[in-house]
């Protein structure tokens, strides 16, 4: 099946790694993903005030563009899921708001566009089974802890994605590549997102907990499927390894940055040199 | 905390209320919100006293606080709670007035080059919407 592809601003502007492996995976899985015309950036956060509908436009747009290619719309970023989802959900379900934002627009817009994340279109069109028929590396042995954050899963009524508190999503994917899916009591915590940049305090104890929390648990890697869980998890390890409060770097990977190499694509579709823990020790060790 | 009726700002407090969509009486103060928030060891006030005050009317005292800042809109709390409050939104209000009066505004140009480089767009482009 065809599906517009909405890459969203960071994997369009910085995240080789997570765009050339998705493009070379789907290639290998026979999804089709033609990139949407001219799309508009989604805006990273939803608005949660009432009154803001200015910012809700440019995911509308995109939206709007997806329905005139008559295709479902797939992300890969987590924010551009949840952004472009709860946008969709809205108009959907709120008459005022969908009459108020179509105003803004060239054409009538009603919420009939499809928002699925590439996840969703793995299981929907290859299924676990198939996937698991497609691998060529069996990953067998490695410890892989998934990790979702909030963007994909919360909140649970817009999104739909799986269970809040309890997701399995990750989990089925990985057992598909043969990994060991670990079981993480971190996998749904927040990162500390953009905070990051402002008040830093807030990442370092957020990310310490998930690293500690992976390390207690013997975890080879982690897989995440949102650049900024992976910006902030990956980059302060060599100060958090200096400092003594990590013992051992985890490697953090796009979870399509493991599928390439599970299904036998070169490592240079995953672009390694972009992280700082380099996972491919860990990996050849495995292998 | 004093609380008398001079300094309960009803308007206020209705205004957060449409601004957020939320209705503050429904909460019950199970404390839930801030047993599963990440940064409440963070925070001067945590998310339920929050809501508390709210509704109280203390919205002065409100908006001393740093808990606002602290908040990741991580949307844990929202999922737990069992009045089916969006807390997240509530904090995203308090952040509203507080910008509006220029507290905590963000300013790029403060930003090195090298965190310009390096930090995902999504970063960026989140804060920018958070914080002007």
């Amino acid at each position: 099946m065809e599906y517009s592809y909405f890459p969203g601003c960071t994997l369009h502007n910085q995240s080789q790694s997570f765009r050339d492996s998705t493009i070379s995976t789907a290639r290998e899985l026979k999804i089709e993903l033609e990139e949407l015309p001219d799309w508009y950036c989604c805006g990273a956060v939803y608005p949660l005030r009432s009154e803001d509908i200015m910012s809700l436009l440019s995911s509308t747009r995109n939206l709007v563009g997806a329905k005139k290619e008559d295709k479902d719309l797939v992300t890969l970023c987590s924010a551009c899921y949840q952004v472009l989802k709860r946008t969709n959900y809205l108009i959907l379900n709120d008459a005022e708001k969908r009459e108020k934002l179509n105003s803004f627009l060239e054409e009538k817009y009603d919420g009939s566009t499809k928002v699925l994340h590439f996840l969703e279109v793995i299981r929907k069109d290859v299924g676990w089974e198939g996937l698991k028929n497609k691998v060529k590396t069996s990953m067998t042995g490695l410890r892989v802890a998934p990790y979702y954050g909030c963007l994909l899963l919360r909140p649970h009524k817009e999104l739909a994605f799986d269970h809040p508190e309890n997701p399995t999503i990750f989990e089925n994917f990985l057992k598909s590549l043969g990994c060991e899916a670990v079981d993480f009591p971190y996998k749904t915590e927040c990162c500390g997102a953009y905070l990051g940049i402002t008040e830093e305090i807030v990442i370092n104890s957020a990310v310490l907990k998930i690293l500690q929390g992976a390390n207690k648990r013997g975890i080879d890697v982690l897989i995440t499927s949102c650049p900024l869980c992976l910006y902030n998890l990956d980059v302060g390890q060599n100060e958090l390894m200096k400092s003594g409060n990590l013992l051992k770097p985890v490697p953090i990977l796009y979870f399509t940055q493991l599928l390439a190499l599970a299904l036998g694509l070169g490592v240079e579709v995953c672009h390694f040199e972009e992280h700082l823990i380099n996972p491919l020790p860990t990996l050849e060790r495995i292998r | 905390m004093e609380i008398n009726i001079e300094i309960i700002n009803f308007e206020l407090r209705e205004a957060i209320e449409e601004r957020s969509n939320q209705k503050l009486i429904n909460c019950y103060q199970c404390g839930k919100c801030s047993a599963g928030c990440p940064s409440v060891h963070l925070m001067d006030v945590s998310p339920h006293e929050i809501v508390r005050m709210l509704q109280l009317g203390l919205i002065d005292d409100v908006f001393k606080v740093n808990s606002p800042w602290y908040c990741t809109s991580c949307f844990t709390c929202v999922s737990r709670c069992p009045r089916a409050i969006d807390i997240a939104k509530i904090m995203e209000a308090l952040r509203y007035y507080n910008l509006n009066a220029a507290v905590h505004l963000f300013d790029p140009n403060t930003l090195s080059d090298e965190v310009k480089d390096k930090i995902p767009q999504q970063a960026l482009v989140s804060l920018w919407r958070k914080r002007t």
